[in-house]
């Protein structure tokens, strides 16, 4: 039995098409993420099977209830933290949890353990406005609203953006540890390094899923062979190299840019010859750089 | 005397009632450079940008910025410093060309300059055809673009950017990279706080704070060695939870 199926949805807002044919399929005990950035289609997606929106054409099953006829069942057995802070910040952390709880019908303390290692975190300020509260807090409150009427299926759309990396680090650790409870959790990110906490992702753009995979899948499939170039003149070289015959493309990566060359076989000297005659000195080239699931997602861009 | 720096600041500190948020903070960021100010949330990088932008007076300690005193100018600072964040910074129900008019003239640069130099941004930006277009219209990436070449049209010293990269596809992000670095290389010096920590290896050096103190600075290569990392993601998580202050 699947958590969700999503079979060639389609939805157009006005003129523009926000999504078209995406069809994904997410298990119990899974994390799937979306991955693309603003305005790839990732909020669209995740309306259409929290049953906020419906889809103009395309069918979806989530906890095997059909998003259109059965869509009171879908909204009591699904979690939903949306992209935008959305509790109540004139109630105190506590009776934003508590609130949610008896719009379910449940009880905060029958499921409290179900939250605890995420609600503890922030137990100490319960008596706080949530409206008072930092970002990584608030995230984690959201989280414990989204969990506490003991959902099967959780649906975090962008739960990390604007978060700080150490922040960002424990709240994967968190969905992690939800996910190997049995939970289903389709969450929605900008940030490609993410992709590597998924079991599975869709790589998204223009409304469209343009790779579904398991990251190592995804990185595996990635055809052209990268060079890294370090230098303390990267975006001199960058420049030069966009006017280089050979390049196929080349992108700062971190700490060196990632180079792809149009041939499937030439001499690295080529491309150190090349920099030398425009007077850069002081490079390093490597092969057989790893490339990222960025690299990948960057060059299926291409293609679109 | 300190005509090399952009900003330089000695024990710059912010107190909030009992609260520091912002504990003696002493650093220099040299002309032309690309300096990112990195932090966990709540760790007073905000206080610190609000205080380095004039818009906030300190408690204690001494800053310059772009060679004017913190307490005395802080009106010059506001006039030769530009700022973008990705929560505000330019109006949807607005045109292209009206959100130029209105930023340049908030700077007091003349009509005739004005319209000159909207357009050669314009056709640098490749927005020629969108100039009339409301910015609302506008796609995310374009939009980051547009702000930041308002944000330095009034020719500042020095910019503040705000986490100015948020939610674009990897390719417009290094776009905007691109006019980061072109316009360090004609001298502006480029302040600027991301949640990307790849973007932060493009920075010249990077300062970060920890719960108020600045807990590390250095170019990216040396954060990396003095703390054992591979990558930036790594010194972040290292140094954000609070250890190896300075």
């Amino acid at each position: 039995m699947k958590a969700i199926i999503a079979e060639n949805l389609s939805k157009k807002y006005q003129e523009v098409q926000a999504i078209e044919n995406v069809s994904i399929d997410v298990n119990f005990g899974e994390i799937f993420g979306l991955i693309g950035p603003d305005g790839a289609g990732k909020t669209t997606i995740i309306r259409i099977l929290t049953t906020l929106i419906l889809a103009d054409s395309g069918n979806a099953n989530v906890n095997t209830f059909d998003v259109v006829k059965d869509y009171q069942k879908i909204r009591k057995s699904v979690g939903y933290m949306p992209g935008k802070f959305s509790l109540y910040e004139d109630l105190t952390v506590e009776e934003n949890v508590k609130l949610f709880a008896s719009i379910f019908n449940s009880k905060f303390e029958e499921n409290y353990n179900l939250i605890k290692t995420i609600y503890s975190q922030i137990e100490p300020f319960k008596n706080r406005l949530a409206g008072q509260l930092s970002g990584g807090m608030k995230q984690k409150l959201a989280l414990s609203c989204a969990l506490i009427h003991k959902p099967k299926i959780l649906f975090l759309d962008e739960p990390t953006t604007g978060v700080d990396a150490v922040s960002r680090k424990e709240f994967w650790e968190m969905l992690i540890d939800l996910k190997n409870q049995g939970l289903a959790i389709l969450v929605s990110t900008p940030y490609m390094d993410e992709a590597s906490l998924c079991d599975r992702v869709g790589l998204i753009q223009h409304g469209k899923i343009m790779q579904i995979d398991t990251p190592t899948k995804i990185v595996q499939d990635f055809k052209h062979s990268i060079f890294g170039i370090e230098s303390n003149k990267v975006y001199t070289i960058l420049e030069l190299l966009r006017t280089y015959q050979n390049t196929y493309s080349c992108y700062a990566f971190g700490d060196k840019i990632h180079y792809i060359d149009k041939r499937n076989k030439f001499d690295i000297m080529d491309i150190q010859n090349f920099l030398k005659g425009n007077k850069v000195e002081n490079f390093i080239i490597l092969d057989n750089v790893k490339p990222t699931i960025e690299d990948c997602f960057m060059d299926l861009m291409r293609h679109q | 005397m300190s005509n090399n720096f952009a900003i330089k600041t000695i024990d710059l500190t912010k107190k909030f009632g009992n609260f520091t948020a912002c504990d003696n903070l002493t650093f220099e960021v040299h002309k032309g450079e690309i300096f990112g100010f990195l932090g966990a949330n709540g760790a007073g990088k905000t206080t610190a940008m609000k205080m380095l932008s004039g818009l906030l007076s300190p408690t204690s300690g001494t800053a310059k910025i772009a060679d004017y005193d913190i307490y005395k100018e802080s009106e010059k600072i506001k006039k030769n410093i530009g700022y973008m964040s990705q929560k505000f910074s330019l109006y949807d129900d607005l045109t292209i060309q009206e959100n130029i008019n209105f930023f340049a003239g908030i700077y007091g640069l003349s009509n005739k300059l004005i319209k000159e130099k909207s357009e050669v941004v314009i056709n640098e930006l490749d927005l020629k055809k969108q100039q009339n277009k409301l910015v609302g219209s506008l796609p995310l990436g374009w939009k980051q673009k547009l702000a930041f070449s308002i944000a330095i049209f009034h020719n500042p010293a020095i910019v503040f950017l705000d986490e100015p990269t948020g939610g674009v596809d990897p390719v417009t992000r290094r776009q905007f990279w691109d006019l980061i670095y072109q316009s360090a290389e004609r001298g502006l010096t480029v302040f600027l706080t991301t949640h990307y920590m790849d973007e932060s290896e493009y920075c010249n050096r990077i300062a970060i704070m920890a719960n108020g103190k600045l807990a590390a600075i250095g170019t990216p290569k040396e954060l990396k060695e003095s703390n054992s990392s591979s990558s930036m993601n790594d010194v972040f998580i290292q140094i954000a939870r609070g250890k190896n202050y300075v």
